[in-house]
């Protein structure tokens, strides 16, 4: 069975060949990063994937169906969530309220239960609680459940971002730099988050990242991206050591 | 200092934070309820024209301040509220048939414009529900077998919660020159004050029960962010439909009351100054809270009556002096509240963005806190740089 594959992926905007043809597998239980120069493609894929870009070519698999032309709403439901490079969290909600928000997918009820928030609206609000509360558990998020996002600091809405995707309950987790701007301690929590995430948790990881170290830690291969094509893909001390890699990084 | 010291889920999904607001929330209700022993009849129809603005205000706060969707097409949700509401009870429909009817009329109207029209964001989203609001008066004005026209409508008075129950069908015509120019209503202002405080208390209850259920959670998302409420599975264009449909049906609700308020329909009476004002109210109540369009509609209502004593005064103080003669004909200049409304909604927007409801709130922190209130708690901060909105 497949678990996820790009086929082919290809997008065009105009002339432009920001993604040309990429094809890569990820297996369960995974981690998987792309890495590349800047205007590589690889944000470019992640939109890709979470449908808001329509690919000029090419197919995405996912648990053996074929997503490519699923609703961009529909993804999350189907198990894939991802993070934002520049997080877009709902920045005037609490921590708390962004994170019920990413309980979205599993909501249940209708329109009119909500307007008369009857009893089976309530019960169903209290399990996404439990839920919810697992995962501000496991990020230790707790103190500040009720704060709002525009009060909090950029490292803790790296993590509240994390914590957002982590409650649609995915099985393949797009995190775009989850370590960008953040400081050297807090990177370190973060690679060992995303371990955990993989090993307590069991969900598969594709990241993009910059940061070589947090990369060489957690990942278990690594596709190196140019000009929206494969350069090569291995594990981490390999694709350091490809000499297309070298040179797509420090010219030449 | 409080401390609100949680320990149950439940204690999240409540109507209030804490006993302390409950208390006040209490208070406020039973003085709303008081009010007529107190009150003269003329002050309590300026509360009714209060209480309608406001419950109008919180079905425009539901698109605007909850979802982010700007709308200048609320009074036309008003106006068709009004004449439905009004038309069926010409035609015998009992009083709560008909105002559910027209909200539910509006709110359908709501959801087909909603339809072509959400695809568009901020200013363009504003001219288009504008024209909403142009089309829907000429509609009103041209379509005189249901409407009247130009004549108007007369809103007969509701048939029950008369304070005389044999004055019921007492009101006439009077006629000036031949033509019917008015409605005599002969039952009180005061029936119609305790119709709006329950329309009230359920508007606030939809509005808050929204907020706390996946629905409004999904409104909340998609003002801050559509990228990301997307990706987290929520349906941009269903949600936002929704949203401006409930919006438009209460505020349509609020239209069967405006009706007899002002107890004779025209399409004058719902042009576009409606909209404009409606909008005033939730930016200086508070965008984005219910509190908010209560104290906003109070605003409003109060800045209405003032500006005329106000003009009176001035024009009866300088009238007589040479070089106020300027002053006397700038307060009666026409257009002067359209101008002071719209250098108020700036005003706000740049000094006091979280509004009369905001600045409540500031207080109430203060004293909270008091003596470690710190004035960075609320102060504005620069965002961080956002994902292009791929729009």
């Amino acid at each position: 069975m497949t678990f996820f594959k790009a086929d082919k992926l290809a997008i065009h905007f105009g002339g432009v060949k920001a993604v040309d043809g990429v094809d890569f597998e990820i297996e369960e239980g995974e981690i998987f990063t792309i890495i590349g120069p800047n205007g590589a493609g690889k944000t470019t894929i992640f939109n890709l994937i979470s449908r808001i870009y329509e690919p000029t070519e090419g197919k995405l698999i996912f648990n053996d169906e074929d997503i490519t032309n699923t609703a961009p709403h529909l993804i999350a439901g189907r198990g894939i969530a991802r993070t934002f490079q520049n997080i877009e969290l709902f920045e005037q909600a609490t921590v708390l309220q962004n994170l019920l928000i990413g309980r979205h997918a599993h909501r249940s009820g209708t329109l009119l239960a909500n307007i008369f928030f009857l009893p089976s609206t309530r019960r169903a609000e209290l399990a996404h609680r439990e839920e919810v509360e697992k995962v501000i558990e496991f990020l230790d998020l707790a103190r500040y459940r009720d704060q709002r996002i525009a009060n909090l600091p950029y490292g803790v809405r790296k993590v509240v971002e994390l914590g957002r995707a982590l409650c649609t309950e995915p099985k393949l987790l797009l995190l775009d730099e989850p370590s960008s701007g953040l400081n050297v301690e807090e990177t370190s929590d973060m690679a060992f988050w995303i371990k955990d995430i993989r090993d307590l948790l069991g969900i598969s990881v594709l990241m993009v990242e910059h940061d070589m170290s947090l990369v060489n830690r957690v990942s278990d291969r690594v596709l190196a991206l140019n000009y929206g094509r494969v350069l090569t893909l291995g594990s981490p001390s390999e694709v350091q050591s490809n000499e297309e890699v070298i040179r797509a990084y420090l010219g030449g | 200092m409080r401390f609100v010291f949680k320990t149950r889920y439940e204690q999240d999904l409540r109507l209030w934070r804490h006993n302390g607001d409950l208390i006040g929330y209490g208070i406020f209700l039973a003085a709303l309820l008081a009010l007529p022993i107190f009150a003269g009849v003329y002050y309590v129809g300026e509360a009714n024209l209060w209480l309608i603005y406001s419950i109008a205000a919180m079905g425009l706060m539901i698109a605007v301040g909850f979802t982010g969707m700007a709308s200048l097409g609320h009074s036309a949700f008003l106006g068709i509220g009004a004449y439905t509401h009004a038309y069926l009870l010409q035609n015998g429909v009992p009083f709560l048939v008909s105002l559910p009817l027209g909200g539910l009329l509006a709110g359908a109207i709501g959801v087909a414009v909603g339809l072509p029209t959400l695809r568009m964001h901020g200013i363009y989203l504003a001219i288009a529900t504008l024209a909403v609001a142009l089309i829907t008066q000429e509609v009103m004005s041209k379509w005189s077998s249901v409407t009247g026209g130009f004549d108007g409508l007369p809103v007969a008075a509701p048939d029950f919660l008369s304070i005389q129950p044999e004055a019921m069908y007492q009101g006439e015509w009077f006629s000036v020159g031949g033509l019917h120019v008015g409605w005599v209503e002969l039952w009180s202002p005061v029936s119609l004050y305790y119709i709006c405080i329950a329309v009230l208390v359920l508007a606030a209850l939809i509005a808050r029960n929204l907020l706390r259920s996946p629905t409004g959670r999904a409104f909340v998302a998609i003002r801050d962010s559509e990228i990301s409420a997307q990706s987290m599975g929520i349906h941009l264009a269903y949600y936002k439909t929704t949203a401006f449909g409930i919006s438009a049906f209460v505020t349509g609700l609020a239209g069967g009351l405006f009706a007899h308020q002002i107890s004779h329909l025209a399409p004058d009476a719902f042009n576009i100054f409606i909209s404009i004002e409606l909008l005033l109210i939730c930016v200086v109540g508070g965008i984005g809270t219910i509190q908010g369009a209560v104290l906003g509609a109070a605003f409003l209502i109060m800045l209405r009556s003032f500006i005329p004593i106000m003009r009176d005064e001035v024009t009866a103080g300088a009238g007589g002096v040479e070089f106020l003669a300027g002053l006397v004909r700038f307060v009666n200049s026409p257009g002067l509240e359209a101008a002071i409304f719209g250098a108020l909604l700036v005003l706000f927007i740049i000094f006091e963005p979280m509004g009369l409801y905001g600045r409540w709130l500031k207080v109430k922190t203060y004293f909270d806190l008091f003596p470690l209130y710190k004035k960075s708690t609320f102060a504005r901060q620069k965002s961080y740089v956002k994902t292009e909105r791929l729009r």
